[in-house]
């Protein structure tokens, strides 16, 4: 295996690439033919992220656990607690926002200020933006490496009129990649307030999660804390709980008390997130008094406590 | 072989860009000493990018037989499917079937099947892009509990029906070439 080269200069140094330790590197030729010096798009990014209160990332080592989902709902509820929100969707290979947030087929326009971002049909106080907006046909594949993925972030943050925003949520694809770095890189200038990490409880997607909580340490991300999603069901027929993803091993609360950062909260599976998602509609208004909007809830408040730095 | 068995902590995360992932996979393909195989199977993350165009192009020589699309039932999955679908179409990846998972949920105390993450869908997309079906498996915990444990869901659960399709899947899959008749029947009987 190819490890990192012991005295790798650093990617953004002078000599990235052309050290004597670049030789034999897998990103020995990115490096040395990449540009040099200050980022020219840096500046531009900086002042598009000036009028952005709070950023949130939600992030997850694992697959399928509901990043989407939380990210959408989250979003929703901020627009209901009349926040300006903007929900930025970096899964440029699978964009799963437009359709969750119900403006699916929708086309990115340009203006004098930008690319706008996609309005909610339902809260005009929340703007979204994903690649989505950029493709003709919805089957589209965008089979892209790393570099024109970060291209892209690159793009959404440099060229994107937010206007003002209260929360900027982000919502991004499973792992410790691409998209992660460059979506930390370029934020950091402006400060990220957090991230959220979702997981289900069984032993197979934490493995992941402690992977991703280790990245965030690394990069300097706060931990904002972890959300267990699909925590047990309750069969709507009988009323009996099922842990269908069992915590074998002491499901989030244990892997956060072991970890050190918060556990947000626990969410139990509920057949109607699947279909309000289908439909673009938010969970929280069709499902209002459910546990599981109960419990989502209690998560979006202690988000908001924590980054508005107020009680609950 | 996994990139888990290189790391100096089950917790390590991997950072690496596309390039660095691309290495690996590379390696992984052509300096595993895997012996005389059947089967490779090879599990890949979500999406249509570095490591899937990477293994596709590194296989590619070796012919490999084509893909099995898993996916949920929910609209919200069967999106990104298709898109992965598109991906095996551009690449010339035969696509050897598409298995619905996680469909329905059976309730232990009262039998009755909720279609927590809806149902139909993986079958609808397969019929309407002339692909196999290869089968819908249920949400069963004991699955989660087999792979929590490290084992093999079948073998632990013998008189289970959850995995019918793909255990189905797999004894109708043509034989190697070159497999006698007699142990190829020895592993069907299993």
């Amino acid at each position: 295996m190819a490890p990192a080269p012991e005295h790798c200069p650093g990617t953004e140094s002078e000599q990235a690439g052309k050290a004597d330790a670049c030789q034999g590197c897998p990103n020995q030729q990115i490096c040395a033919t990449a540009p040099k010096g200050p980022d020219p798009d840096l500046p531009q990014i900086k002042e598009r992220l000036s009028s952005i209160k709070h950023k949130i990332l939600v992030l997850s080592g694992k697959g399928g656990v509901g990043k989407s989902t939380f990210s959408s709902q989250l979003s929703f509820a901020l627009a209901e607690m009349n926040r300006q929100v903007g929900l930025l969707d970096i899964d440029i290979c699978g964009p799963s926002i437009p359709k969750i947030t119900g403006v699916e087929g929708e086309s990115l326009h340009e203006s004098n200020l930008g690319w706008e971002p996609v309005y909610s049909p339902a809260y005009d106080n929340l703007a979204i933006m994903s690649i989505g907006f950029l493709l003709k046909d919805p089957d589209e594949a965008v089979i892209w490496r790393g570099p024109k993925k970060n291209g892209l972030i690159k793009q959404f943050l440099r060229d994107v009129y937010w206007d003002q925003l209260d929360f900027l949520v982000v919502d991004t694809p499973p792992g410790t990649s691409d998209e992660h770095l460059s979506i930390t890189q370029y934020l950091k200038a402006g400060g990220i307030d957090g991230a959220v990490v979702v997981t289900t409880p069984q032993e197979v997607a934490l493995l992941d999660v402690r992977k991703e909580i280790n990245f965030c340490k690394k990069v300097g991300i706060p931990v904002l804390g972890v959300v267990e999603n699909m925590a047990g069901f309750v069969c709507p027929n009988c009323r009996g709980e099922t842990r269908i993803f069992a915590p074998t091993t002491g499901g989030a609360a244990k892997m956060c008390q072991e970890m050190n950062v918060p556990l947000l909260g626990s969410i139990p599976l509920d057949p109607l997130i699947a279909r309000s998602c289908d439909e673009g509609k938010s969970y929280l208004q069709q499902a209002p008094q459910s546990p599981t909007t109960q419990a989502l809830k209690a998560v979006f408040e202690k988000i908001v406590a924590a980054v508005e730095k107020t009680q609950i | 072989m996994s990139i888990g068995f290189l790391l100096d902590s089950k917790d390590s995360a991997v950072v690496w860009r596309g390039p660095r992932k691309t290495a690996i996979i590379k390696q992984f393909v052509e300096d595993v000493a895997w012996g005389e195989l059947d089967y490779l199977v090879i599990d890949t993350p979500p999406g249509t990018s570095d490591e899937h165009i990477t293994v596709c192009e590194s296989l590619a020589k070796y012919n490999p037989d084509g893909a099995v699309i898993v996916t949920t039932p929910q609209n919200v999955s069967i999106a990104d499917v298709r898109k992965e679908i598109t991906f095996c179409k551009k690449i010339g990846l035969p696509i050897l079937g598409v298995v619905e998972n996680m469909s329905g949920f059976v309730c232990p105390h009262c039998a009755e099947c909720t279609n927590i993450f809806s149902t139909g869908g993986g079958e609808a997309m397969a019929k309407e892009l002339d692909i196999p079906f290869i089968g819908r498996i249920p949400i069963d915990p004991l699955i989660g509990s087999a792979c929590e444990a490290g084992k093999s869901f079948i073998e632990a659960n013998k008189a289970s029906s959850s995995l019918d399709a793909l255990r189905n899947f797999a004894a109708n899959y043509p034989q190697p070439s070159h497999a006698t008749l007699e142990s190829s029947t020895d592993k069907m009987s299993e």
